[in-house]
């Protein structure tokens, strides 16, 4: 990376705080595994040390959305289980981002049905749409490194995170 | 005897003025009972000693559409006595439809009868707690029924409002 270089060189870097945090958070992605069906048996998959999601800092699957950054929607979403899902993200706290994983989230793939949500983007703000029946490890993770991209391209100022808006009034 | 001759028999010298139809179509043994005889005829099948239908497997129905009785109600009931299962299926009148709950008869009937109330709007009179099993409360539809659209009706099923 150069990175060590250039601490044995000089002893220090210069960058912004935000670069900082936004290279900090895009490290340590920690997911909510929101397995509902069959897509979460490819994303315990992706965990397991063939695929190993830990090498990309995700390997701590938390089991309370409080915990999370990440919200991975693995499996078919009922209108009676979108009202469990929506709950639970709007627990995880700003910033967090979600993956529709698979072609049942996304589309409502092949449960062209009245009991399935064609399309989780009908309540949740996806960031990542992954294709397959179920998806690869391979694709769930090429999802997380999109995901990645994203997040190390955010500052501050991108978040709509009331939080950080009152900390910016506070500063003026 | 085998079993299927002795429940025919059974049944024929008991029941004979309400069965509308017997059946043996691909060795299932089927009988159309009238529905308003349908409690009797459960706990017959359960409780006499040769027959022992001790466990009813499921209960379901079939939506006509164009007869004029619309609905057909199923029920697959199992002996172990004899290692046979039965089906028994009644045709329903009445607009609503209902019939009879045979939940007093076998327990298990009762959540089978709610799953077909859910889908189909079949009335089980006297059902301790006729509710729908599948779709949420507040739902005003039956999704089995031959005029529900495959993908629904929009706006029948709350979703949450969209995240920012």
């Amino acid at each position: 990376m150069g990175l060590e270089a250039k601490l044995t060189q000089d002893g220090f870097i210069t960058t912004t705080i935000d670069a900082v945090v936004a290279w900090a958070r895009k490290s340590s992605v920690w997911p909510m595994p929101m397995g509902i069906s069959c897509c979460a048996i490819e994303m315990i998959a992706a965990a397991d040390p063939k695929y190993d999601i830990a090498r990309f800092g995700s390997e701590v699957m938390r089991f309370t959305p409080r915990q999370c950054d990440l919200m991975i929607v693995a499996g078919t979403v009922t209108y009676k289980m979108a009202q469990v899902v929506r709950r639970i993200y709007d627990q995880m706290p700003d910033p967090k981002w979600v993956i529709a994983m698979g072609a049942c989230t996304s589309t409502g793939g092949m449960y062209r049905s009245y009991s399935v949500v064609q399309g989780i983007d009908q309540f949740l703000p996806v960031d990542v749409y992954t294709a397959g029946c179920p998806p690869r490890p391979e694709n769930l993770l090429n999802a997380l490194m999109t995901i990645q991209e994203k997040i190390g391209k955010t500052r501050s100022r991108d978040f709509q995170n009331r939080s950080l808006k009152e900390l910016e009034l506070s500063q003026n | 005897m085998n079993p299927k001759e002795l429940i025919t028999e059974k049944v024929k010298e008991k029941f004979s003025p309400f069965i509308e139809e017997t059946s043996d179509f691909r060795d299932d043994l089927c009988f159309t009972v009238k529905s308003e005889q349908i409690v009797p005829f459960a706990k017959f099948l359960k409780e006499d000693a040769d027959l022992q239908f001790l466990m009813c497997k499921d209960v379901t129905a079939v939506d006509w559409a164009t007869r004029k009785k619309r609905f057909t109600v199923v029920y697959h009931a199992h002996s172990f006595k004899l290692n046979f299962t039965l089906r028994i299926k009644a045709n329903l009148e009445s607009d609503p439809p209902s019939i009879e709950t045979v939940s007093s008869v076998w327990r298990s009937a009762e959540w089978y009868e709610r799953e077909t109330w859910d889908m189909y709007g079949i009335k089980f009179l006297n059902h301790p707690d006729l509710r729908r099993i599948y779709m949420p409360e507040g739902f005003e539809y039956h999704p089995l029924r031959k005029e529900f659209p495959v993908l629904g009706i929009p706006g029948s099923l709350p979703l949450p409002h969209k995240a920012e």
